[in-house]
């Protein structure tokens, strides 16, 4: 259940230039688990969307079905949301991007919402170049469902023990530089300092953006049942008394330079091999970062951080040659081509 | 053998091979009586193919109106060697064969008591023409040519059709009806012109339009300001798109910038096209999609979704035969259930169901103004036979003062006067509550929007009771939909008995009944527009003794509707069903019927 938390603000607190508080971005309190790094994304894109100067009300927010489809809940109380069907908002938005091209979209989408169920319907999203932002939480497995492999889950998988992962991974980022994505980027959840800039960056960005932020789930891990996570229970000495049970964890945060690798070590006790791009890494060539992630996933690292960017956008409203206001505006007298016109139409059928 | 002997009333069939360019010359022909004031019925019976395999049209022409299909053949234009035999069989004794000799006629087609009229075709186009692409072409221009001779058809009339069809053109003009000539000087040098069985000018159409129900419907989304569509081709959906797209083209454009008033996204998926419609009318958007009944299973789980989350959405649904491999460009009315229950969990929908292309044009306008003021996804469902096939209709009318009924929608004014918003808060007791847009207001007027979740306030809830009142508003607000959806069309004299029918029947049933009336049958009658069903529905069924359920699909599904929504009892409803994949014949009905009533009308369910 969620409830809404009382908006008392002292007088003294900062205000962006609309006048709105930090507090004015943020939605009801999480129904998460606790330390689940979806949290942490919806911190970050309150933050983004603060700092921005974004008017909340001029922000929608879509989602899918799944634990990270459960956020726009929890963040940007003052926009109108909607959690839709399982793998099925790229088309709402879509559809919501065609009637009214004046708002900011920002679809929320998990692993298995956008990887798997919802697979084909992500690419074509990017083929349109809608101009949002796309935002997958991939935690590498089904929060919602309790704990199945997802599509992408591979990332960590190499160190873990138990049941391996028999399949290929998809690699998301990969599919939207395939597919024509205009910004792409890898954050992660526990990574704010590079997450917000992400997140600016792909809400500035007047094309198709897509983050694939990973987000560590803490409850499940890609090996259900494997003895590595109880370890970690048994590390902090938290007694196990039925299965469902959800130990606390906290929030893994990670902080390091760019152009340099940082371990993180996984709920679960998997590894995570983050790295970071270098600052002076080319975000604009396309192909340069089709073959370094290459690369990184050679050398089992996950790159992170800003893969490319082409401010060089066509809109689908170019290609669709819609007029310049958006279409759900326009009254009906524009709408209306006339009795007289329906005259000629009969006529010609005669 | 005595020949047919007969003005105006007359069915005449083709048999074409697919893809060999026949169909514009048999529109043509089928134009032409109507432009010769005569009343019409076309049909094309085409299989799921483009080139190759057998196809039909047929058209009926009736002085006295009766355009539905009739189920034997007068004249036959026999043009594909495969079909020959079983056209041959078809065509009434006393009628007539119009066949290519320049070869002999296979033997297996001889019958003494039909009349054979050959035409050298092959021998006259290989002489002609260059090209084999012409010959082929231009052999139907010439049966046409020679059927205007035969039957009686105006040769000025001819021309000034392709005249108009090819304006600007003037080559191919000439060529045309060069080639019209030909088969007309042909015909009446060999043969006796007319026949005995022909057409003549009469005034009996006045200001109709021949259309095609698609045609009209994509119109109505144009006239209704519908400004988004999503979509996935399927037959027989497609046309009402195209349709759209065409008018939207010409008539939506904005004469300052020259840009489109509407946008058009061709989806990867009927789940997708569902998605867009559904996200561009929660954001506040006219948005529609047309389908068939393959794209109405895939919608299924967004249906369930926007019934809950109460977003308008308008869906035309053009039925075929089921499933999506087998008979997908024939007819049925076999959709009925898939549309009013789709989906999962307790969801119902409103239905249109037309039939005429006015009826189409009128609905199509209405399924808008309805999906928004009631909040639901509304489903105008057609049929192939009246989407594709073009008929004589009513022309296209909208009230100069109309302007569309967009709901309840608390605007910025509304909110900023301090309107106090719950987003599923029913207010006025229709069920209905209000809504507003994304993006309105800085402070006030937003909700989330999900399935089931949520109490009257629009907040978040899991609790058992509050989803129950909700539900029961749910209901509140159908039972709204009864009174707002068009009206049943009855005829009752206060008989015993009464037939029900909806959809492409109507096309036969007045045919039907006079047959009936003349066998001393007499019938009340009750033609359904729409589901919910009204009250009128129940007070005409509970005021007969018993009721003839005609429809045209395998499980009496209209039926079971009335059962499941009323407190009927099922043993007055008598079931009459047709599902082979053609269009119902007013023959069928009448021996059905008939042939009930005579022993005692003591059987449940009728059909073919
Ligand atoms: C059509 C349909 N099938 C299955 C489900 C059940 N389901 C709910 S969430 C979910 C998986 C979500 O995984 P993901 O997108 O990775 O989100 P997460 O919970 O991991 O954030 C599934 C399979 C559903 N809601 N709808
Ligand atoms: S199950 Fe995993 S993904 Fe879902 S809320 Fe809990 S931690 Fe987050
Ligand atoms: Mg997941």
């Amino acid at each position: 259940m969620s409830y809404i938390k009382p908006k008392v603000t002292h007088p003294a607190i900062a205000k962006n230039e609309l006048g709105f508080t930090r507090r004015d971005y943020e939605g009801s309190i999480s129904t998460l688990c606790a330390g689940c790094g979806h949290d942490s994304i919806s911190a970050a894109l309150i933050q983004a969307c603060y700092e921005l100067d974004l008017p909340p009300h001029r922000i929608a927010k879509i989602s899918g079905i799944g634990c990270s489809s459960k956020t726009p809940t929890y963040f940007l109380g003052a926009s109108h949301g909607f959690n839709s069907v399982h793998g099925r908002m790229p088309s709402v938005v879509t559809g919501a991007n065609i009637a009214n091209k004046d708002l900011v979209y920002i679809g929320v989408s998990g692993d298995g919402d956008t990887a798997s169920i919802g697979f084909g319907q992500f690419s074509h999203i990017v083929r349109r170049r809608l101009n949002m932002l796309y935002m997958v939480e991939n935690n590498g497995v089904y929060g919602l469902t309790k704990g199945q492999f997802s599509a992408t889950a591979d990332f960590g998988s190499a160190s873990k023990g138990g049941v391996p992962n028999p399949f290929d991974q998809i690699d998301l980022i990969q599919m939207a530089l395939q597919l024509g994505a205009t910004y792409v980027a890898r954050g992660f959840s526990g990574d704010k300092k590079q997450l917000v800039p992400l997140i600016k960056g792909a809400l500035s960005h007047p094309g198709f953006a897509m983050i694939d932020c990973i987000s560590p789930c803490v409850t499940f891990n890609n090996h259900e049942g494997s003895t590595r996570s109880y370890e970690y229970v048994r590390e902090h000495d938290v007694p196990v008394v039925t299965a469902d049970y959800v130990p606390y964890a906290k929030t893994i945060r990670v902080d390091y330079e760019p152009g340099t690798g940082t371990q993180v070590k996984m709920h679960d006790g998997s590894v995570l091999n983050l790295h970071k791009l270098d600052e002076d890494y080319d975000p604009y060539d396309r192909k340069k970062a089709i073959n370094y992630l290459l690369d990184c996933q050679e050398q089992g690292k996950i790159a992170t951080g800003m893969l490319y960017v082409n401010p060089d956008v066509t809109d689908f409203h170019d290609i669709m040659k819609t007029v310049d206001e958006p279409l759900s505006s326009l009254n009906y007298d524009r709408l209306n081509p006339g009795v007289e016109a329906l005259e000629s139409i009969n006529a010609s059928f005669r | 053998m005595s020949d047919l002997n007969r003005v105006n009333e007359l069915v005449l069939r083709f048999a074409n091979v697919n893809g060999s360019g026949s169909a514009s010359a048999n529109s043509l022909i089928a134009k032409s009586f109507f432009r010769m004031g005569l009343p019409v019925g076309p049909k094309n019976i085409f299989p799921s193919n483009i080139q190759g395999l057998p196809t039909w049209y047929e058209i009926r022409v009736s002085e006295k109106g009766h355009t539905g299909r009739r189920g034997s053949v007068d004249v036959l234009v026999a043009m594909n060697s495969q079909t020959f035999q079983q056209d041959v069989a078809d065509v009434v004794p006393g009628g007539y064969l119009v066949y290519d000799s320049t070869k002999p006629l296979n033997p297996h087609g001889r019958r003494d008591d039909i009349n054979y009229i050959g035409l050298p075709l092959t021998q006259i186009t290989v002489a002609k023409y260059e090209q084999a692409r012409h010959r082929q072409l231009f052999k139907n221009i010439i049966y046409a040519g020679a059927l205007s001779a035969l039957l009686g058809i105006e040769f000025e009339v001819l021309c000034d059709l392709l005249g108009e069809q090819f304006k600007g053109r003037d080559k191919i003009i000439e060529t045309n009806i060069d080639a019209l000539q030909t088969g007309y000087d042909y015909a009446a040098k060999f043969y006796d012109c007319p026949l005995p069985l022909r057409v003549e000018r009469r005034d009996l159409v006045g200001d109709k339009i021949l259309i095609d129900g698609n045609s009209t419907v994509g119109l109505g989304a144009v006239y209704a300001g519908a400004t988004v569509a999503g979509w996935y081709p399927i037959t027989p959906s497609t046309s009402v798109i195209d349709a759209y797209t065409k008018y939207a083209e010409k008539l939506r454009i904005d004469p300052q910038t020259g840009r489109r008033l509407f946008g058009v996204a061709q989806a990867e998926d009927e789940l997708a096209a569902i998605g867009m419609v559904i996200g561009a009318n929660w954001n506040g958007a006219r948005a529609f999609t047309a389908t068939s009944g393959p794209g109405i299973s895939l919608m299924s789980e967004f249906l369930g979704l926007a019934y809950y989350a109460e977003i308008p959405a308008v869906l035309v649904d053009v039925q075929r035969c089921g499933p999506s491999t087998g008979m997908p460009t024939r007819n049925q009315q076999s959709d009925l259930m898939a549309c009013a229950y789709a989906s999962h969990g307790d969801s119902r929908h409103v239905l249109l169901l037309p039939s005429t292309p006015k009826e189409c044009f009128d609905f199509s306008m209405l399924a808008f103004d309805l999906a928004e003021r009631l909040q639901t996804p509304v489903i105008l469902v057609s049929e192939l036979e009246l989407g594709m096939n073009d008929s004589v209709s009513e022309p296209l009318t909208i009230d100069p003062d109309y302007s569309w009924d967009r709901g309840k929608v608390a605007n910025y004014e509304m909110l900023e006067e301090g309107f106090e918003f719950y987003r599923y808060l029913d207010i006025d007791g229709d069920g209905i509550p209000y809504r507003t847009y994304p993006g309105t207001h800085p402070t006030k007027g937003a909700f989330f929007t999900r399935g089931s979740g949520h109490n009257k306030y629009g907040g978040y809830t899991e609790k058992g009771p509050e989803y129950q009142e909700n539900m029961e508003r749910l209901l509140v607000k159908f039972r709204t939909a009864a009174t707002l959806v068009p009206p049943a069309i009855i005829e009752d004299k206060g008989r015993p008995d009464a037939v029900l029918f909806f959809g492409t029947t109507a096309e036969v049933m007045p045919e039907t009944l006079e047959e009936l009336q003349r066998q001393g049958h007499l019938f009340d009658q009750i033609r359904l527009r729409s589901f919910p069903f009204g009250d009128e529905v129940w007070q005409f069924i509970n005021s007969h003794e018993r009721v003839l359920v005609i429809e045209q699909n395998r499980d009496a599904q209209m039926r079971s509707m009335l059962m499941i929504e009323g407190d009927v009892n099922p043993a007055k409803l008598i079931s009459v069903t047709h599902y082979d994949g053609m269009p119902v014949t007013a023959e069928f009905l009448v021996a059905t019927i008939s042939g009930h009533v005579d022993n005692g009308g003591s059987r449940q369910r009728l059909s073919a």
